[in-house]
């Protein structure tokens, strides 16, 4: 029965045929990873739930002639934020945890090929809640029309959305660094939400780290793309602070992950 | 085919693997046998890539592991049943298998029927699987690439008597088909029967490699134990019987029953045991060559 089905060829193999996963088919992978378990899944209708339930308090707390579409955006995204760079750190964490960065390294044993996915799945991901917080915010605005409780406009900024979409995609990236380099949930989870923020509550003991807590707070840095018109002071902040969590974090981690023994 | 080139791997000053060399031919079974801690896992993650050998390299047909472009069209690699996502059911490990290394999704269905996996268990998320269960996922795992070589780390760890059965005669046909098969055991018996050739490896060194038959008949002889022991080794080398212990305190001696008891006897030295050695084939070879070197 197994005759068929097992069939070694025994002529000379050309080892470059056929040719490696190109990164379109390991990330289409790595996106289906995050949804096929029951745990995967219930995180990613967490992560939208989160975006939901941030338009009641919209509708019930914001001035009637403030609750634009815009406004119950920027909401949604506040919610989907705080737990976007978990589903970074989840991603590459799982495979140390679970063990299956064996299979994955065996199948794909560029490991720089396997970073390449995971932050290309994690973008894709980001970007993807980025737009299920439009379509929530579209409902709540919606829901505000015929509850009589919503008198803002119908409109959002584009540069609102597309600064939104990199807050998005970099909150999951910098998740995804942050595992790559702890390689542990909770060490990785608890560092990610403590470091940042370790800045502020240092610049606030210690006054002369209070311009560097400016600059490296991501919590703060990056808060100013959730409003409209970013100024160019704000664009240099973002891009120190993300410097500092994301390409660090990121270059650390790459190179750890390519070191690692896998076991 | 593999070539394992003088691979070692030392962990902080620990030596897991030394001087490690040898080859598998296509068309044969080699079984890589020693003590559980012995370096067999090391070894074979050194040839799969994913272990950075201290010293030497390796090989698998003609090139390292990592350069090969889609290795799971090449190699199937199995080290560790065990290792799969609790949460996955087996068909969806096998469908992101078939969808990486590029195969059509049909080889899911036809791989769980392969090694017997029936499509209800296969919905079943791999953390209920038992661990015989687990070994025919990653056995289907690594063959659903259709490769020439299979590198196999205890793949009858779990599995029942019918499984071993069962999976020598898979090992044994992709085998006689031209294929190269690599599989560990710390139990000879399981390998035993499907085995041409035998690496055994103590200690993170080679024991001892070969061919069965040459390997078997390294065991004929006579094994002779004592009450004193130091006795018995001068006596019989008074009578020039070659002799090396067994590990177990008593001596295998190349030579008849006969002459054995006659050395023992001129030397006074009072035998508890005397028979045939090779009543247990490559087992008593294989406890012989392990012992010494995990004391």
């Amino acid at each position: 029965m197994t005759a068929t089905l097992t069939r070694p060829a025994t002529a000379h193999a050309d080892l470059a045929e056929p040719p490696r996963p190109s990164l379109a088919r390991l990330t289409a992978v790595e996106l289906r990873k995050t949804t096929d378990t029951r745990s995967g899944r219930w995180l990613l209708i967490l992560v939208a739930l989160t975006a939901v339930a941030m338009m009641p308090v919209v509708l019930y707390t914001a001035p009637k002639g403030e609750q634009s579409l815009g406004e119950f955006f920027v909401a949604a995204q506040l919610g989907v934020g705080l737990l976007l760079p978990v589903l970074g750190i989840l991603a590459v964490t799982t495979e140390w945890s679970q063990r299956t960065m064996l299979s994955t390294c065996l199948l794909v044993p560029d490991r720089h090929r396997v970073v390449a996915a995971k932050l290309l799945g994690g973008a894709v991901l980001g970007a993807g809640f980025a737009l299920a917080g439009l379509a929530a915010a579209v409902l709540g605005r919606a829901a505000g029309g015929l509850l009589g409780r919503s008198g803002g406009g119908w409109t959002v900024e584009p540069s609102l959305v597309a600064t939104v979409l990199l807050f998005a995609v970099a909150s999951v990236l910098m998740g995804t660094a942050f595992g790559m380099l702890f390689m542990n949930t909770p060490l990785a989870v608890v560092l990610y939400f403590l470091l940042p923020t370790l800045w502020s509550t240092l610049g606030a003991m210690v006054g002369r780290l209070e311009g560097t807590a400016k600059w490296l707070d991501t919590h703060r840095t990056l808060d100013a793309l959730t409003h409209p018109g970013v100024t160019s002071g704000e664009w240099a902040r973002v891009a120190a602070s993300l410097a500092v969590w994301l390409l660090l974090p990121l270059a650390a981690g790459t190179v750890r992950l390519a070191r690692r023994e896998v076991k | 085919m593999i070539e394992v080139e003088r691979l070692s791997k030392r962990y902080r000053g620990a030596e897991a693997v030394r001087d490690v060399t040898f080859r598998c031919a296509p068309g044969t079974v080699t079984g890589f046998l020693g003590p559980n801690g012995a370096g067999k896992s090391t070894t074979m993650r050194m040839i799969c890539g994913l272990t950075p050998p201290s010293d030497g390299a390796a090989t698998v047909l003609g090139r390292p592991y990592r350069r090969i472009a889609n290795p799971g069209r090449h190699v199937g690699v199995l080290l560790d049943a065990a290792a799969q996502h609790a949460g996955r059911s087996g068909r969806e490990v096998l469908a992101l298998t078939a969808r990486t290394v590029g195969v059509e999704q049909r080889r899911v269905g036809e791989m769980l029927e392969a090694v017997g996996l029936p499509a209800k268990a296969a919905r079943r998320r791999v953390g209920a699987y038992s661990l015989g269960m687990r070994q025919r996922l990653g056995l289907a795992q690594a063959l659903i690439g259709d490769p020439k070589v299979l590198i196999l780390d205890e793949p009858a760890n779990g599995l029942d008597p019918e499984g071993i059965f069962w999976m020598r005669s898979l090992l044994r046909g992709f085998a006689d088909r031209g294929g190269t098969v690599l599989l560990s055991s710390h139990l000879l018996r399981e390998v035993e029967a499907v085995a041409d050739r035998f690496v055994v490896i103590a200690g993170g060194r080679i024991a001892a490699q070969g061919a069965k038959e040459e390997l078997l008949g390294d065991a004929s002889g006579v094994l002779v134990r004592a009450t004193d022991p130091a006795a018995l080794h001068a006596a019989l080398a008074g009578a020039r019987l070659p002799s090396r212990p067994d590990g177990t305190g008593a001596y295998l001696v190349q030579g008849s029953a006969e002459a054995a008891g006659h050395a023992a006897a001129r030397a006074g030295v009072v035998l508890t045991e005397l028979r045939q050695a090779n009543g247990n084939g490559l087992e008593e070879l294989f406890l012989t060559l392990t012992h010494g070197a995990t004391r």
